[in-house]
């Protein structure tokens, strides 16, 4: 007879294991799922998870895809961290791509240094206002911080297409909804020269060092734990909750909105209306797979990444639709909650004869 | 003194052969081998126990000794891994409390279930079978019966947000009564009520015993068990110890019996008389912020460095509310109605008041005054940031090192400053807790229920450390609902009740009987009119 049974203290073990865990069921799912459609698993497989690794192209690639999931991942991981459930990554990454492109068709003509930097600023600060609304409306009202940031990603998503169909549309495009292309002084440097990956990544590796850093070593970092770990406790020692959630919920835009402008000015080079393929939310997963650890997101950042990848290349090879590589998102998921349910309770085998007693 | 033990003993053994009714059949319940393992823990190993008709039986034992799992596995809350029960001569299997109430077991838990926004008798219809509710015609009319019958005073049409604590406890007992009871267990009854509700409350036990009822009765106040109970079966560490009849030992025996030998219990300490006011309250008045909780009215007291003030009260009368307006988890208060040292910082945040020298022990540990999954030295940064942050980074090899400190210097019982706080046991985490607070050297420190659920041994040691910090010139706010305890540690007492404050005194000079009468709002009146007179 098989029994669920509370552990004494959280199994260190299990938070580790149960991302893997999740992973290795959901490649299992995964076959059965190619099989039944009548893929063959195999090549499949190798195509979402070796092939995206396989050349310089490939990996550039997949690092490009990396970058804007690992930003709006580290973000949010210090969210939820702080029991902030944002869910607008999204829109403050489509934001901070929309105030970015503002400012670099600025200079679509121009060879000034600070170009660069002025976009970058831009899509940052573009990704913090748009953090910043549903967290005054929180602190002001207690607004439900979930619903208004999933809301505030749809306006995002309306004021970007509004963007591109009118003010910043190219005038020479032919009415096509795209901006003019940004001038060389407005984009990313690139890292090498067989790809499209650009010097974002290393902003996105570099932010991630420095969040797990103030995690870890700040007296604010050990704030946001106690918050989030026990908010009556971090009530009762007297932090400042409206100072935590500002820091933490601005960061968060920060970074996505950089995540954004990053993809404008650089892989894609202009603003165009599908400049994400759901990055924000994709990074809630990751956050998540990462256990909310800002240096485990960028394992699974990686992880993700090779999906996307992965997703794009069975499309072209094999003909699997692209919508696989939300299915697998989707399941990657769910495995993952039920196998972390498992951090908490543990099976125990008892034998029928001590019943009968 | 032998002779006066003597003579109690025979008074009370007196009254008992009037009362008692001499079981003729077999044993109301009967647990043979008992055993209960909860993972890492032996709650019950091999528990005995007879209860006969019409006998009051205490079960005693310190906190984590099994007791509550023991009534539990009657109540059929927990099912025992190994042991049998013999109801009336039969084996039985509680599976469920509904089984148990149709044997006739009722139990009034610690904690009350009631729901506050029904009347009382929705909430004792709620708990009812159907086929107990058929043969009830009249539900009202029973309650009202049953209230004259006992004494209890239930009106079954009030509100339950509108009773007293001790009319919330009457409830419970009504519910157990109107399924017709034969056996009462209640978890520690008397904790939360006024002395003079307790008395009441020892009538209505003996008259249920004088009927045939059995009560299984828990209790940590000893002098309650030696007054009315029967018989006493000890636990210590999920084992029976001793089964003795109370009547015949003294408190002070029972207390060594409960906690093996350490259990000199400690002598009266020497009263204090400060000087020098450290934390004034002035006209504090403070809607609640909960829907049911208390409003402070018109509260005024000085805090004097160098002194314990206790403030005695039954719990829910307002405690709570005045504990958070002065540490500052509750802000509202306008700055002039509190003053810490001349500053006025009834609107300061609570982190801004512990940077001026202000401590608090909460009533909650875990979950409140430590974060359960975080270690102990993380655990010490949480109040105590002074001197180990550097540019806004934390010194954690100072920390870690000051925390061993703590937990060698309060003897808390772990295995080291990486131990996470829910690993304690509830003793050893407040020590930790207190010694953290009066490691920062507070000018003033808020105290609640320092040893509640605590042993013997960790009371001591937490009464010494309060009194060390009030030699040093603290000036300490003590709330707790144990007036042995006030009166052993407090140097000047109040009690509130209803949100209002009573005159303050000085401990050598109240006693009990007045404390008493005062946790039950006999000076609000006088404290009324002197209002009006002052306006």
């Amino acid at each position: 007879m098989i029994q669920i049974t509370p552990r004494i203290e959280a199994s260190k073990f299990m938070t580790f294991a149960s991302p893997l865990l999740a992973i290795l069921l959901t490649l299992i799912f995964g076959s059965i799922l190619f099989t039944v459609l009548d893929k063959d698993p195999l090549e499949a497989m190798h195509l979402l998870l070796i092939a995206p690794l396989s050349d310089a192209y490939n990996i550039s690639e997949m690092l490009v895809k990396m970058g804007p999931l690992l930003l709006c991942a580290v973000g949010l991981s210090l969210c939820y961290r702080a029991n902030l459930w944002n869910i607008g990554a999204e829109g403050q990454l489509l934001m901070g791509a929309l105030g970015g492109s503002a400012v670099a068709l600025q200079f679509v003509d121009s060879e000034a240094w600070f170009a660069l930097p002025l976009t970058l600023i831009a899509g940052i600060i573009s990704g913090m206002i748009w953090a910043a609304i549903p967290t005054l409306l929180k602190l002001k009202f207690n607004s439900n911080l979930i619903l208004t940031t999933i809301m505030f990603n749809y306006i995002a998503l309306y004021m970007l297409l509004w963007g591109v169909h009118g003010p910043l549309r190219d005038p020479e495009g032919f009415g096509f909804p795209e901006s003019a292309i940004f001038s060389d002084a407005t984009l990313l440097p690139l890292l090498s020269e067989d790809g499209r990956v650009h010097i974002g990544i290393l902003f996105a590796i570099l932010l991630s060092i420095f969040a797990a850093f103030v995690l870890a070593k700040s007296h604010l970092g050990f704030q946001i734990r106690v918050f989030g770990a026990d908010e009556p406790a971090a009530k009762y020692a007297g932090f400042n909750h409206k100072k935590l959630t500002w820091c933490v919920m601005l960061f968060a835009g920060a970074l996505a909105g950089l995540a954004g402008v990053s993809e404008v000015a650089g892989p894609i080079g202009q603003l165009v209306p599908g400049i994400s393929p759901g990055y924000g939310y994709s990074a809630i997963i990751v956050a998540y797979l990462g256990r909310l650890h800002p240096l485990g997101a960028l394992l699974s950042a990686t992880f993700m990444a090779v999906l996307y990848m992965g997703g794009d290349l069975a499309q072209i090879e094999m003909g699997i639709p692209i919508a696989v590589v939300g299915m697998f998102q989707g399941v990657l998921l769910f495995f993952l909650l039920a196998c972390d349910f498992f951090i908490h309770y543990r099976l125990t085998f008892t034998s029928y004869s001590q019943y009968k007693h | 003194m032998n002779r006066d033990v003597n003579v109690t003993n025979t008074q009370i053994s007196n009254t008992n052969q009037e009362e008692q009714v001499i079981p003729v059949l077999a044993p109301r319940l009967i647990l043979k081998n008992i055993t209960k393992e909860y993972p890492g823990c032996l709650a019950n190993d091999k528990v005995n126990m007879s209860l006969d008709k019409g006998e009051i039986h205490a079960l005693l034992g310190e906190n984590g000794a099994g007791k509550s799992t023991l009534v539990k596995t009657i109540y059929g809350v927990v099912s025992p891994n190994a042991g049998e029960l013999i109801w009336e001569g039969s084996k039985v299997n509680i599976s469920n409390p509904g089984k148990a109430r149709e044997l006739g077991i009722g139990m009034v838990f610690q904690h009350f279930s009631l729901f506050e926004t029904l009347t009382v008798s929705q909430n004792i219809e709620l708990c009812l079978s159907k086929a107990q509710l058929d043969a009830i015609p009249n539900l009202s009319q029973r309650i009202s019966d049953l209230s004259q019958q006992y004494g209890l005073d239930v009106n079954p049409d009030r509100f339950v947000h509108a009773l007293s604590i001790g009319e919330r406890q009457r409830v419970e007992i009504m519910r157990c009564l109107v399924q017709s009871v034969k056996l009462l267990i209640l978890d520690e009854p008397t904790s939360v009520l006024t002395p003079q509700e307790v008395a009441s409350l020892f009538i209505v036990l003996k008259q249920l015993a004088k009927e045939g009822c059995s009560i299984l009765f828990i209790s940590h106040k000893l002098h309650e068990v030696t007054e009315i109970c029967h018989s006493a079966t000890i636990l210590r560490g999920g084992k029976v110890v001793e089964t003795c009849n109370p009547n015949q030992e003294t408190p002070a025996s029972l207390a060594k019996m409960m906690v093996g030998d350490l259990a000199e219990q400690d002598a009266g300490y020497t009263k204090k008389v400060g000087n020098r006011v450290r934390l004034k309250v002035k006209n504090l008045n403070l809607d609640s912020a909960q829907p049911f909780g208390t409003r402070l009215k018109d509260i005024n007291f000085d805090l004097i460095g160098g002194e314990i003030l206790g403030i005695a009260g039954v719990a829910g009368n307002g405690q709570e509310e005045l504990m958070s307006a002065i540490s500052g988890e509750d802000n509202r208060a306008a700055a002039k109605m509190i003053y810490l040292d001349d500053i006025a910082i009834g609107h300061f945040t609570a982190g801004k008041r512990r940077k001026l020298g202000m401590a608090y022990v909460p009533e909650e540990r875990l979950g409140r005054g430590a974060v359960p999954d975080m270690s102990l030295s993380e655990n010490t940064l949480l109040t105590h940031s002074k001197g180990f942050i550097k540019h806004g980074l934390v010194d954690w090899k100072k920390l870690k090192t000051y925390a061993s400190q703590l937990i060698n210097d309060y003897k808390v019982k772990c295995h080291g400053e990486f131990s996470e706080a829910q690993s304690l046991s509830g003793g050893n985490l407040q020590k930790f807790i207190m010694g953290r607070e009066i490691g920062q050297s507070p000018k003033v420190l808020i105290c609640a229920h320092p040893t509640w659920g605590v042993d013997v041994g960790a009371a001591l040691a937490i009464h010494q450390a309060l009194l060390a910090l009030r030699d040093e010139g603290a000036a300490i706010l003590l709330v707790s609902e144990d007036i042995d305890e006030l009166f052993l540690l407090a140097d000047r007492m109040a009690a509130v009740c209803d949100g209002y404050l009573s005159p303050l005194v000085r401990s050598e000079e109240t006693n009990i009987d007045q404390i008493g009468q005062w946790m039950a709002g006999t000076f609000i009146e006088t404290t009324g009119s002197q209002t009006e007179a002052n306006l």
